[in-house]
């Protein structure tokens, strides 16, 4: 956890940070499922979490009904609506259930966006062919999961 | 049915009846068909079971209940064709073995897969048996236009019959292992079947409406695709898009799920070839 301390100084100290280590898939600590620092070292982007939870590995509403998506078709029924989803969890919480949901809840259906271990035939995208890279990449980047949660962030009804 | 907290509200307003797709019922020509019937005793999670058909929209269920409507027709009347064709060295067709015609096999496709001499065998492997040994023809691609259509033309004999596939027997450990894989969570998404058709039939995912997933209807028409699809290549699309390393058409791991997933429709009657969209 030291660097990643030391991410935060930095930041602090420059002002103007436009590149921060990431806390690596790996090394992510969950405390009760929950995340509790970010994973880019950076806030994210409301907006940008927005369009990925319709888009790209994210496609959140695939399974998720969001209000605040209205504008998008088909919501999936998969997993709970998410609006309001704010008011029942905290942002250290929200972090940890997009990383890797199945932290919080033991053998959910909702994939682990930022883990790169213990898949079963593990392909490569969806071509259907066996991954073959040096290094598996997670669902999401670190600055995408930030970007996730802090558009969940204003998912508030109360 | 695994019910979720938040599908609870849903499910009490509509106590006792299907909830999970619509309640039409199918009939093709004048003759009924079972869509939905008691789930088949091996069968832990699920205690009633659907035809897909019962969760296509009215427009794609409409295809299927006249066969002049019916796009997967055409491919049946080519199968005809091909039926009578000569084919390989031995100068023969299917019709110099099979002198009654298609209708000598009512009844076959209910059963398979099922054990052969040790071996387990899938309608695609007994008719390229056939072409290789009887008529020394090649063998045909295994999702290829001429095979998916001798495979409906050979399912739509036993249309209307009920699905009885073996599972005990000389099947059990083959079906063991159609059983294994149907439960396992493969791919960066780590889904399995039963994620999708089991826990989730009848709900959304994204554009898609969910259903049980069965294969009483294959080959089926896909109005997308235009074309018959196998059942092995819905199994390698469902695998794949669960970011996994799919298995190959033909593979051992597909006959055994194909036994599987066949098994797990025990009981529903048969549709061969149904449309999709
Ligand atoms: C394949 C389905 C699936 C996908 C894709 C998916 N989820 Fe989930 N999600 C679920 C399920 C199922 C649950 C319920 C947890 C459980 O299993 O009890 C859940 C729970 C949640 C919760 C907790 C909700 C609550 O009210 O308790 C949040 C937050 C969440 N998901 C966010 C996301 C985000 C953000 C994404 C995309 C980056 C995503 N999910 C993608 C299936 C999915
Ligand atoms: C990520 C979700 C998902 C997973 C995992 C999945 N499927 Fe599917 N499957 C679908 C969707 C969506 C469809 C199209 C709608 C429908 O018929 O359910 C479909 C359709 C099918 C159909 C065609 C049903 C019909 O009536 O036309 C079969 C058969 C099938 N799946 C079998 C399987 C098997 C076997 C597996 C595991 C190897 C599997 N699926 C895994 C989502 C999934």
């Amino acid at each position: 956890m030291k660097h990643v301390i030391g991410v935060g100084c930095a930041v602090a100290l420059a002002g103007t940070i436009v590149w921060a280590e990431a806390v690596k898939p790996t090394d992510v600590v969950f405390e009760d499922g929950a995340v509790s620092v970010s994973l880019s070292g950076m806030p994210g982007d409301p907006a940008n979490g927005a369009v990925l939870m319709n888009k790209g590995s994210g496609n959140c509403i695939a399974c998720h009904a969001v209000d605040a998506l209205s504008d998008l078709p088909f919501h999936g029924e998969v997993g709970p609506p998410l609006d309001g989803v704010a008011d029942r969890w905290s942002e250290a919480e929200l972090r940890g259930i997009v990383a890797d949901a199945k932290k919080m809840f033991d053998g959910t259906m909702m994939p682990s966006f930022y883990r790169t271990e213990g898949f079963i035939r593990l392909g490569d995208a969806y071509t259907g062919k066996a991954f073959e890279g040096a290094e598996v990449q997670p669902l999401l980047t670190a600055q995408e999961i930030e970007d996730v949660v802090a558009f969940l962030v204003t998912l508030k009804e109360e | 049915m695994n019910l979720k907290p938040w599908m609870a509200a849903a499910v009490i307003g509509l106590a006792g009846s299907a909830f999970a797709q619509d309640d039409s019922t199918l009939s093709i020509d004048g003759e009924e068909f079972v869509t939905e019937t008691e789930a088949p005793a091996h069968l832990e999670n699920v205690s009633t079971i659907y035809s897909g058909w019962r969760f296509r929209t009215p427009e794609t269920q409409a295809l299927q209940v006249d066969d002049f409507d019916n796009p997967a027709m055409i491919f049946v009347d080519q199968a005809l064709d091909l039926f009578q064709q000569v084919d390989g060295t031995e100068g023969k067709s299917c019709a110099s073995c099979h002198t009654d015609g298609p209708e000598e096999f009512a009844g076959l496709h209910a059963k398979m897969p099922k054990v052969v001499d040790g071996k387990l065998m899938v309608m695609e492997e007994l008719i390229n048996t056939h072409r290789q040994d009887a008529m020394g023809a090649e063998p045909w691609k295994w999702s290829g236009a001429d095979m998916q259509a001798m495979v409906a033309l050979i399912g739509l004999q036993s249309r209307g019959m009920p699905m009885n596939v073996a599972i005990d027997g000389d099947a059990a450990p083959f079906w063991e292992k159609g059983k294994e894989i149907y439960y396992t969570r493969y791919g960066q998404l780590e889904l399995s079947c039963s994620n999708c058709h089991e826990d989730n039939y009848g709900n959304m995912i994204r554009a898609d409406h969910l259903s049980q997933g069965m294969i009483n209807g294959f080959p089926t028409y896909r109005l997308k695709q235009a074309k018959l699809i196998s059942r092995h290549n819905r199994f390698r699309g469902c695998i794949r898009d669960t970011r996994a390393e799919t298995f190959a058409e033909g593979s051992d791991e597909f006959k055994a799920l194909e036994l599987y997933v066949a098994s797990r429709a025990n009981g529903l009657d048969i549709e061969t070839p149904a449309v999709r969209q």
